[in-house]
């Protein structure tokens, strides 16, 4: 949208312009055809001339407030009006509105007679009648060459194209010549030598059986316009034009992080998943699950309320919703709900300009949060390597400008390098994740790993991708001495440490038990000998008791003797002999 | 061998039968203005009617400035052109008819031949 503005400030500068109203057109010449001025459509048989001039009209008429007149040479006006009534133009209902005169000039060598001098006032006169009844701004005659064809004083025709062309300039209509493509010139007799102003060149291709259509902008004077050639299309709404060029590096990069739909991704992909607006490429070789990856992340974008458009070059809609309900994605509701939209197409139906062109009118139509395509490496049937680069660059370019999320996934053939990927993109290629084989043990198992990941701290770890009904599961594999364990290998591995673990856990509960054991021994051992020792003091504590027994009743004795020997000094009574207290717990 | 001969409608019997047609001529001079070529294109019609066509043919001048709408009905580009109307089929000549040859070729008065 900024390219619109920016041009739309360039036509204050520049000639006055009449929009076309044609998609893509306005954007490459900067705002339309100079307005009040000729403009020379030239192309061979078949180029979309005819159709170009009546869009011009039609939508002058019908979204610019500017009549047109259409001056016929070799279509009635029936004729033009069945031709162009399949893109949703109804002439009859603009001519019936005054918005739109149609007038058929028939000129045919057989009926006429030159015998002298003339000119073709008539023919101006008519044209000018015409313009005046319903006051025309624009002016197409399709084709002029028709007169050499009915007349044959060319030098009377020469002159009188030269003051056609001036007086349309005088009108001050803006007109639009078509011209058939001459050999080596634009045009067979020369027209885009009276109109300078504009020369517009129209081309239809045919490469290996398969037709592109482009535009070019020849000159342009005045103005500063896109030197490329454009492919454009012609379908039910007309022609529209892609302005498909690389729109250099200047893209916003969003801070935003999406989930590509499958929680341990997005764990590797840093914890948050991808980046919105940028680019993830998925590769591996057949039957690896990238379709399964693919229709994961549109599942994700759609669960997020926003749209997915999908493009499948290998499997029609019904097929791939089957298929995904395989693995427990129903992405039946989005279909529904039109949040995910599906455009199956073969490769070969189109040339690659062409499937650029259909893919940018879808996406300038829908406005998807995020595209899948699927595979990319299925253009390398119609076109080269060197093309299908520039293509995807371009594309690339054009869905990171509008902050468009783009999957891509490319199959890898058998024999090449994992690494090589096939269009040599993977530098413009933001996440690129890589699915591959592991076979070991006699079978056949799927490893994921992320390849690069710009800005993010991604996982470096080769995970094992499982496909099971309930979606896609990402389990860890076993970096063993042999190498990666997947599959079966895996699990046995898995009971393998599980038996391990157990045997461990079995050990440990047997040495709890011993030192148990052990403890309660020590206490039984610890009890025994406290009763021993009590029972040893309990002795002592006897013994001290007999002694004192022994001693108090031998000092009575010895008073009792003192008393009967009647003594003389009475007897010191000696104190008890000093036992040592035993103190009792 | 002398039927065959006769069998297509060769163009001097057309021009032989229009001759003899004892009917009115309808021409019609389509201009645009009064310029020199419509004026000489008119002059040298009206002689050459005289000539060939006396008391026969009927002349309408269609100014296009005037009737501008006119000259789509009759297929017009070129000024000045004579239409002949009747008999039919119609028949055109552009120019201002002073190739006389040509003009009585193209109104099929006589045989370009002879």
């Amino acid at each position: 949208m900024g390219r619109t503005a920016t041009n739309a400030t360039a036509v204050k500068h520049s000639l006055p312009k009449a929009r076309t109203g044609i998609d893509g057109l306005d954007q490459i010449t900067g705002g339309g055809l100079p307005r009040g001025r000729p403009t020379l459509i030239c192309g061979s048989a078949g180029s979309g001339k005819t159709l170009f001039g009546i869009e011009f009209l039609v939508r002058g008429a019908t979204q610019f407030g500017e009549p047109g007149v259409f001056l016929a040479f070799e279509e009635t006006p029936e004729e033009l009006a069945q031709n162009v009534r399949s893109l949703g133009f109804d002439l009859e209902q603009l001519t019936d509105e005054k918005k739109l005169a149609v007038d058929y000039v028939h000129v045919e060598r057989s009926e006429i007679e030159e015998a002298g001098e003339y000119d073709l006032s008539a023919l101006f006169i008519r044209l000018g009648h015409a313009i005046d009844s319903i006051g025309a701004k624009r002016v197409v005659l399709d084709t002029l060459e028709t007169l050499f064809g009915g007349l044959s004083d060319t030098a009377v025709l020469r002159a009188e194209l030269r003051r056609l062309f001036r007086w349309l300039k005088d009108k001050g209509v803006s007109a639009i010549i078509t011209g058939e493509r001459g050999d080596g010139t634009l045009t067979r007799q020369g027209l885009e030598e009276y109109v300078s102003d504009c020369v517009i060149l129209l081309d239809h291709r045919v490469n290996d059986q398969l037709s592109t259509r482009r535009l070019r902008i020849v000159k342009y004077r005045g103005t500063v316009h896109g030197t490329n050639e454009y492919p454009f299309l012609i379908d039910e709404n007309g022609i529209s034009v892609l302005p498909i060029t690389s729109m250099g590096l200047a893209q916003e990069a969003s801070e935003e992080r999406i989930s590509t739909g499958i929680a341990p991704l997005d764990t590797m992909l840093g914890g948050a998943g991808v980046y919105r607006g940028s680019s993830v490429l998925v590769t591996g070789t057949a039957g690896t699950g990238k379709t399964s990856l693919a229709a994961h992340f549109a599942d994700a974008t759609c669960r997020r309320g926003e749209r997915c458009l999908y493009f499948s070059y290998e499997e029609s809609q019904s097929q791939l919703v089957r298929n995904m309900r395989s693995i427990g994605l129903d992405l039946e509701p989005w279909l529904k709900k039109n949040l995910l939209v599906f455009h199956a197409s073969r490769p070969d139906a189109h040339g690659l300009e062409m499937h650029l062109a259909v893919l940018h009118k879808l996406v300038e139509k829908l406005e998807p949060h995020s595209v899948v395509i699927d595979p990319i490496t299925t253009f390398a049937n119609v076109g080269s390597s060197r093309e299908i680069e520039s293509m995807l660059i371009r594309l690339i370019d054009f869905l990171k400008s509008r902050q468009i999320t783009a999957f891509f996934t490319s199959l890898t053939r058998g024999g090449n390098a994992l690494e090589r990927s096939e269009s040599g993109i993977s530098s413009i290629i933001d996440t690129w994740m890589l699915l591959r084989d592991i076979e070991l043990g006699g079978e056949r198992n799927r490893g994921l790993y992320v390849l690069k990941s710009r800005g993010m701290s991604h996982s470096n770890q080769i995970r094992e991708f499982l496909l099971t009904a309930r979606g896609v599961e990402i389990k860890d594999v076993y970096v063993g001495p042999e190498g990666v364990l997947t599959g079966s290998m895996r699990l046995a591995q898995e009971a393998r440490e599980q038996a391990v673990a157990l045997t461990r856990q079995q050990e440990i509960e047997r040495r709890q038990r011993d030192i148990e054991r052990k403890r309660r021994s020590v206490e039984a051992q610890a009890a025994a000998l406290h009763g021993q020792f009590e029972a040893e003091q309990e002795e002592l504590m006897r013994l001290i008791e007999q002694e004192q027994a022994a001693a108090n009743s031998s000092l009575l004795d010895r008073e009792r003797m003192a008393v009967s020997r009647r003594a003389d000094n009475p007897i010191q009574v000696s104190a008890s002999p000093q036992i040592p207290t035993v103190r009792r717990k | 061998m002398k039927a065959k001969k006769q069998s297509p409608p060769s163009l001097q019997e057309i021009s032989a039968t229009a001759v003899a047609d004892p009917d009115v001529w309808e021409l019609r001079l389509y201009v645009a203005g009064q310029t020199a070529k419509s004026q000489a294109a008119l002059a040298n019609l009206k002689k050459l009617c005289e000539a060939k066509l006396p008391g026969k043919y009927k002349i309408e001048v269609v100014d296009l400035l005037v009737h501008p709408h006119l000259a789509k009905g009759d297929q017009i580009i070129a000024i000045p052109t004579l239409v002949r109307k009747l008999p039919e089929p119609i028949r055109k000549v552009i120019g201002d008819l002073s190739n006389t040859e040509r003009t009585l070729v193209g109104l099929q008065l006589r045989p370009s031949g002879s």
